[in-house]
């Protein structure tokens, strides 16, 4: 090597550019992608089960006990990967080998559309009768009128802080959104680690800034997004850590690093039980802070490409059964999307199995049945250029991750 | 007597032998014959996969299905160079790989050398073994250790209290700190086994001729173990460019691996025309290293 | 080499230092394998045996455990087979683009991992359309180890002189026998060493199994990566790296004494630790 001449490396390095050049052209023309279009095929009837299932679903939506009932009185064992935001759900289902997935309103337009899931036959869901009317037939579940898929349960994201450190009570996002009161808890803020974040801001300066005219806080015109952009790069010196993980979010509250933040029930429940002095918007204030607040209304849906569909139809009936919502419902802090979980006796029944103490108010709380409350709440959605009145300069979801990565720097 | 098996016929010839005598001399039939497995795995399978990847680079894709469309178009080039944020990103990743480098060969730099030159046979055959140790404590549990480490009631914090200072918490520091300590024995071992080549006598030599120490060090041991210490940055450096799981854990820092694996779902065009970057600085790279001769002390 | 007094001492400290700065983590480690609670907070509020046995327990760890050394294996006997082949080229012929093929060997190792993870996935299933499995893992980890072979072999062979191959054959033995016979035993420490980093490479991968594995199985680093976060399994997760650690302290140290008594056919006393842990 010592020996070479200066052409050496050139050579080298012209071998491997030429060599990479050739195979460009040579794979550019054969790579293939998923179909374009939906997937329509919808099964017509449920057989036996096929002894496994493989599912991505949030943190705490696949557990015991609810879990092994539903292995125990099917057969079909369940794999659950946990997928912590929309894209990784998106993610895994494009790479493929899951029969279903639980996914929020930012991945549900895209999944149908990129063909990665199938309509569901709701007819072979014997308990999606008594699901909540406002749950049927939406925009994030239903498309052209086909269903593709079965509501699980929905809920707000939360504005959690650790009450010793965090005084006096916040009643609004400008704790974490304001830049003054924000830099009070400078390195000690925890923020939802997904573009989609851009929509609290959206929330936030709709009632803050109402002369910027944001309605939807999912459909923003350049104008009205900017802003939403600038003030997130205001709050990011002031962000602790962006968390994507449930667990790790907890482990930052726990262990001291961060005091205020967004996030799910989960999360709040979880360091509650572990004795953490956390407190969140009262029931009182609907549990959100008083601008509103965005949320998630999640769907399960079936893979165009399961390999085991029966067992997938099992579940989604299985999962909005009435003692099985009722126990996830309140396992994870949400409000249920099968009616017939309410029923006190039912709810006090999921209570027990969990080792939870009885709570027949449950569904009052977080108000299950109250169309109304969830006008505040605004649902995961995907943003798309097309602004729904018309317009079509609305920044689609390409704009809203770079932004993101702008934001965060 | 052997007049009679002089006549005999030679033994068959058996298809081992015939093959042997088809590659005996010509080298370039060997050659083929050695190298057209690894080549055939290496550049059909993997040059081939990398050049799937990057021709996606020059693709669009739909916003919102995340379809690729096999559409010519250097736009993800456009917004990857009018965005300064990915600049940023890029050149914070081979600024703290730089630093880690750095860091890395003066720490392994000293305990090398103490194993290689100083150490007896006993001694160093613990060290070595000491060594290589943490490589076989998995890369997660390392890097979760440290970020309970660094937390606000970790050890760090509890360790410093007395003194009134805070450990760095999250942040870029943690990131170069936490990478320095993952990459140290990549470091450590071609050094070692570079020194350890340097034969004794030349030390000596160096000494009668009336080196002190130091110039021994500087003009004879510091160039002869410079390719060593080459070759383990090359490691140090490529496992910082494309590292996005320990910035994760312990900051909120994004890097290069960050925005691809953020991009990987929606925009696969634009994660391959990020993943360009390290690609090409890494290549550039291993062209320098190897004419630093590095590539004999791997 | 002779050092002053003072040389000496600080040099101690430096590499006391630096051990104390490899070691203080992994000790961390060691201590939450015991910690009583499954808070991470420090100082852990006690210590208790209890993790051990529920870590033995817990079939997933297990399996894992399983899937992990049956990849590995796997894995280092393609990049042996590989490694080796392309090491014989090297060492011992001159050709066009020889230089290229040690540039080609170390790529799959000093590109990103995520580079490589997402190149392979998107080939298997976009192009080949061949579904995620362990084999896909095998094959991606093959990729990357075959320098440790490769470059552990080459240097073995260019210590070792040709001229006892060509005793060999004017003895009359055909190359196979040469090689099986002759060349083979050479290598074999380098082979060894080799195959144990290649295995603790393939053991220790995270992101380009991420990229390449299919839905239903894991190796230890995955399982690892799912419980990292997990209040109830981050006890459990320590005590099997603690296990691990503990276990891997045999195959090193083995290694370290099978390579001590090598000599070079040319007579330089060698240690093929020197060259296995001379790539990583």
């Amino acid at each position: 090597m010592r020996g070479q001449t200066a052409g050496r490396p050139m050579r080298t390095a012209w071998l491997i550019a030429a060599g990479l050049v050739a195979m460009l052209f040579a794979t550019g023309c054969g790579s293939s992608s998923s179909s374009s279009s939906r997937n329509t095929d919808m099964a017509q009837s449920v057989g036996k089960g096929e002894g496994e299932l493989n599912l991505g679903a949030g943190a705490g939506y696949v557990a015991n006990p609810w879990k092994s009932d539903f292995e125990k009185a099917t057969g079909c064992q369940v794999n659950v990967k946990v997928a912590g935001t929309s894209d990784q759900m998106v993610q895994l289902m494009r790479q493929g080998g899951y029969d279903g997935v639980s996914a929020s309103g930012n991945a549900s337009a895209r999944l149908v559309d990129a063909g990665d899931v199938s309509p569901v036959n709701v007819g072979l869901v014997p308990n999606y009768q008594s699901i909540y009317p406002d749950l049927k037939d939406q925009p994030y579940n239903t498309f052209d009128g086909t269903h593709y898929g079965i509501p699980h349960g929905r809920g707000a994201n939360l504005l959690m802080w650790n009450k010793d450190d965090v005084k006096p009570a916040p009643t609004s996002w400008d704790v974490m959104l304001d830049p003054k009161k924000a830099a009070a808890y400078k390195g000690k803020i925890s923020v939802y680690d997904d573009p989609i974040y851009i929509a609290d801001a959206a929330v936030y300066l709709k009632a803050h800034q109402p002369d910027l005219g944001i309605d939807n806080p999912y459909e923003l015109n350049k104008t009205q997004f900017d802003a939403a952009v600038n003030l997130l790069k205001e709050q990011q010196p002031n962000v602790g850590e962006y968390w994507s993980d449930a667990l790790k979010q907890i482990s930052a509250f726990s262990g001291g690093d961060d005091v205020v933040g967004t996030t799910w029930q989960y999360q709040y429940f979880a360091l509650k039980g572990k004795g953490q002095p956390m407190a969140s918007s009262p029931a009182s204030q609907g549990f959100v802070p008083k601008e509103g607040a965005t949320g998630w209304s999640d769907t399960w849906m079936i893979s165009s490409q399961a390999a085991h569909p029966n067992c997938m139809y099992k579940w989604m009936n299985f999962i909005v059964s009435p003692k099985a919502n009722a126990e996830v419902a309140q396992y994870f802090g949400e409000a249920p999307a099968q009616s017939k979980a309410c029923d006190p006796s039912t709810l006090t029944a999921a209570a027990k199995a969990e080792g939870l103490p009885a709570n027949p108010k449950f569904c009052d709380q977080y108000h299950a049945a109250d169309p109304s409350f969830w006008k505040r709440v605004y649902y995961w959605q995907t943003p798309l250029a097309d602004c729904g009145n018309g317009n079509t300069d609305c920044m689609d979801y390409n704009d809203w991750v770079n932004a993101w990565t702008d934001i965060k720097g | 007597m052997e007049a009679a098996d002089a006549l005999a016929p030679a033994p068959k010839r058996s298809v081992g032998r015939r093959l042997a005598d088809l590659f005996h001399g010509r080298p370039w039939l060997q050659v083929t014959g050695l190298l057209s497995g690894p080549l055939a795995w290496l550049v059909i399978g993997y040059l081939g996969s990398l050049a799937v990847l990057l021709a996606a680079a020059f693709w669009s894709v739909s916003a919102l299905t995340g379809e690729v469309s096999q559409t010519f178009s250097l736009d993800n080039f456009k917004t990857l160079i009018d965005d300064p944020v990915y600049r940023t990103i890029a050149w914070r990743t081979v600024r703290i790989a730089g630093l880690v480098t750095i860091t890395d060969a003066l720490l392994a730099f000293p305990i090398a050398f103490y194993m290689a030159k100083v150490a007896s046979r006993r001694v160093r055959a613990a060290m070595v073994v000491a060594v290589l140790m943490p490589l076989w404590s998995f890369y997660l549990v390392k890097v979760y250790a440290w970020r309970t480490m660094l937390s606000t009631d970790g050890i760090i914090n509890w360790a410093l209290g007395p003194l009134h200072i805070h450990g760095p918490g999250y942040g870029t520091t943690a990131v170069w700190l936490v990478m320095s300590y993952l990459w140290l024995p990549y470091m450590i071992l071609p050094i070692f086994a570079g020194l350890e080549r340097i034969p004794n006598s030349l030390l000596s030599a160096s000494e009668d001729l009336g080196a002190s120490p130091f110039t021994t060090f500087r003009r004879v041991i510091l160039p002869l173990a410079f390719p060593a210490v080459v070759a383990g940055s090359i490691f140090t450096f490529a496992l910082t460019m494309g590292d996005y799981i320990t910035p994760q854990l312990v900051s909120n820092t994004q890097f290069i691996g960050t925005v691809v694996s953020n991009n990987i779902t929606n925009n696969l065009p634009l994660a391959s025309a990020f993943a360009v970057v390290p690609i090409v600085v890494m290549v550039i790279y291993l062209l320098i290293a190897r004419r630093l001769g590095a590539f004999e002390h791997l | 080499m002779r050092l002053s007094r003072s040389s000496r001492i600080s040099l101690r400290i430096v590499v006391a230092i630096v051990l104390a700065f490899i070691y203080i983590p992994l000790i961390v480690i060691f201590i939450y394998a015991f910690n009583s609670s499954n808070l991470l907070e420090w100082p852990p509020p006690g210590l208790t045996l209890h993790w051990f046995p529920e870590a033995l327990k817990n079939t997933d760890a297990r399996d894992a455990f399983v899937t992990s050394l049956k990849v590995g294996a796997a894995a280092t006997a393609v990049a042996l087979f590989l490694g080796t082949l392309a090491s014989l080229a090297v060492a011992r012929h001159r050709f066009f683009g020889r230089e290229t093929v040690s540039f080609l060997v170390i790529l799959p190792i000093a590109l990103p991992g995520i580079v490589t993870g997402v190149a392979l996935s998107d080939t298997f299933t976009q192009v080949l359309g061949v579904p995620l499995s362990l084999l896909t893992v095998i094959i991606a980890h093959a990729t990357f180890c075959i320098v440790v072979v490769y470059n552990n072999v080459v240097a073995r062979l260019r210590r070792s002189s040709m001229s006892i191959d060509e005793a060999s054959a004017d003895l009359g033995a055909d190359p196979w026998q040469t090689f099986r016979y002759v060349t083979l035993p050479t290598m074999s420490t380098a082979l060894a060493a080799g195959a144990l980093l290649a295995f603790a490479l393939s053991f220790d991968e995270i992101i380009v199994t991420l990229f390449t594995i299919g839905p239903g199985e894991q190796t230890l680093p995955i399982w690892i990566f799912e419980n990292l976060f997990r209040p109830n399994q981050i006890p459990i997760v320590n005590v099997v790296a603690v296990i691990v650690v503990l276990l891997s302290i045999i195959p090193v140290y083995l290694a370290h004494r099978l390579t001590r008594e090598d000599e070079g056919v040319s007579g330089r006393a060698g240690s093929v630790v020197t060259d296995a842990t001379a790539t990583p």
